[in-house]
């Protein structure tokens, strides 16, 4: 059974976030770019479900600009067999993500679409059951694991107060989330290999933005830093800031 | 101008919090825009009783969908009887609760409208006519101004941002048939587990106990647990990066660029140092208190109020406080 799995390439969390010159997006110098740690357990998880099987191959897809390949080579080192970048511009408008996805998702026969359960950079956790709709396929968001049955594909999600199993019938389309899939990391001989893996590129087919973002800007300072006290004779006075000060408690 | 519809949660045929914050935001834009705020909600049998309370949040018009099938959120129903509600009610913007819910349900929807969706908002004003939506990007390292070119206008929101105003509006229920065949939905739901009975989900709890590598262990988060009870129903658990992946705590708990992004009005950093990706999760909390041992800990820089000193010595003596001080209100 093939797997598709959808990555993106994200600023490392640990970046300190600047705004740039345009005012509406990050300054990106000096800033280093990883594949996306949700998608990271996407590719594990596709990884693991080959392996697990002995048959099939694993497709990594993304879509960007060509920097994006260094992404894809990322995931073709993790094990991957072979990688497709659809050039295109990246935005915050996760329909016209999902809709560049759907048209290459079209082209394959990969019964399961996997994808991080959202992007570390916009956060907005919608291109995966975007893209399922698109397709007409069911989805299950937030599987923390999954196992591939006749057919069908048997999913746990987290979901509000508590865990789920759901089953959806094949093609589906999962979005993943830290769960069973801690991500390997590449060994040197994988990164050798990423090489030579076919990575084919080709144009996007993208649809412009409908989100136009019109200012970005950095959250205001906390004024914090006002140290109540020492151990724990500092709970009274704690408690009275709460309370009359701070009127939370 | 364009209604806007608020299309809220019920669980057990109860109101979610957050059905409250949706509605009355909802409202308030409505009032902005001169124009009127409607509410939708789907639930099983009775869940027409709890919807009328809508009314005193804003709602003119309360379309209810009850029916057996849809007791529970369904992955592939509820997308198709708000989307048709949608079309058949001329909305110029629809706003979801950003609940895991809300998360699953308002891209289907975005989806099989053609339209685009801003996840997690934490700001909605008019300006010059149009819809401007704010929210965190980087998990709250920075934040995006933007409109949407596209009606209607789709965002959900961040729960515990917009806060629930009483504001009477005629709260007019309008039955809406069920029309969908449930035979026809491909996800079937196998098992739910519950986990924690009624505590809140770390991103949708007012008030957030969260503990890090200063806990020292997993056994250790008992002194935590007594925290969260003595502060009420409202309350969370939440978690760090590191004691997330050393193990000691579900993923579902963690604070932060990889795991949620939270807004409680008071939020406990115990034992937890500030990591940058963490700070990024929570900063947007209305009150910060830290314990931590270490007083050069960046997690002080964010806190309003810190104590320095041992979690095992601090946190009981808070518990025991806060519980006199709850009994005594």
């Amino acid at each position: 059974m093939n797997i598709l799995v959808c990555v993106k390439r994200v600023p490392d969390t640990e970046t300190r976030v600047r705004v740039g010159s345009d005012g509406a997006s990050i300054d990106s110098s000096g800033v280093k770019f990883v594949l996306s740690p949700y998608d990271e357990f996407a590719v594990e998880a596709a990884l693991r479900l080959k392996e697990a099987r002995g048959e099939g191959e694993v497709v990594a897809v993304s879509l960007g600009d060509d920097s994006s390949q260094e992404t894809l080579r990322s995931a073709l080192a993790m094990g991957a067999d072979r990688a497709v970048l659809l050039k295109g511009e990246v935005s915050l408008d996760g329909l016209a993500t999902a809709r560049a996805l759907a048209a290459e998702v079209e082209a394959h026969d990969a019964p399961l679409v996997l994808l991080g359960v959202k992007a570390a950079d916009d956060d907005q956790q919608q291109v995966g059951p975007m893209l399922a709709t698109l397709l007409g396929r069911p989805c299950a968001t937030a599987v923390s694991s999954f196992e591939v049955k006749e057919g069908s594909v048997i999913c746990r999600r987290g979901v509000d107060g508590g865990t789920e199993t759901v089953e959806l019938p094949l093609p589906a389309v999962l979005t993943i989330t830290k769960g069973e899939y801690e991500p390997r990391y590449a060994s040197l001989k994988g990164i050798m290999a990423a090489k030579r893996k076919p990575l084919e590129s080709k144009e996007a087919a993208t649809s412009d933005s409908r989100i136009r973002v019109a200012a970005m800007e950095l959250p205001a300072e906390r004024s914090g830093g006002r140290i109540v006290g020492e151990g724990p004779d500092a709970v009274p006075e704690l408690l009275r800031l709460l309370r009359e000060e701070a009127n939370v408690l | 101008m364009s209604k806007v519809l608020a299309v809220v949660e019920q669980r057990g045929g109860s109101l979610r919090g957050t059905a409250r914050e949706v509605m009355s935001a909802a409202a308030t834009l409505a009032a902005e825009l001169g124009s009127e705020a409607h509410a939708l909600i789907l639930g099983g049998p009775g869940v027409t009783a709890a919807a009328g309370e809508l009314g005193s949040y804003g709602a003119a018009v309360i379309h209810v969908v009850e029916d057996p099938a849809l007791e529970d959120y369904h992955p592939d129903g509820y997308p198709q009887v708000v989307t048709r509600v949608i079309r058949d009610g001329d909305y110029g913007v629809v706003l979801f609760a950003a609940s895991a819910q809300g998360k699953d349900l308002s891209p289907r929807v975005a989806a099989h409208l053609d339209v685009p969706l801003a996840t997690d908002t934490t700001g909605l004003s008019v300006q010059g006519g149009e819809v401007e939506i704010l929210r965190p990007v980087y998990a709250g390292k920075a934040f995006t101004r933007l409109t949407i070119q596209a009606s209607p206008v789709l965002a959900s929101l961040r729960p515990n941002v917009f806060q629930p105003r009483e504001a009477p509006a005629a709260g007019e229920v309008h039955p809406v048939p069920f029309s969908e065949d449930p035979a026809s939905w491909p996800t079937k739901v196998l098992d739910f587990e519950s986990t924690g009975g009624d505590v809140p989900d770390v991103s949708e709890a007012s008030v957030v106990v969260s503990g890090g590598r200063g806990m020292k262990g997993p056994e250790h988060w008992a002194l935590l647990e007594q925290l969260r009870e003595a502060l009420g129903s409202e309350a969370g658990l939440g978690a760090s990066r590191a004691v997330v992946d050393a193990g000691w705590r579900p993923h579902g708990e963690q604070v932060g660029q990889t795991g949620k992004t939270v807004a409680p009005k008071l939020y406990f950093a115990v034992g937890i140092s500030g990591a940058i990706q963490h700070l990024a999760g929570m900063r947007t909390a209305g009150t910060i208190v830290a314990v931590n041992r270490d007083a050069d800990a960046p997690i002080f820089k964010v806190a309003d109020y810190g104590i320095v000193g041992d979690a095992f010595e601090v946190v009981p003596r808070l518990s025991q406080g806060i519980r006199e001080l709850r009994e005594g209100a």
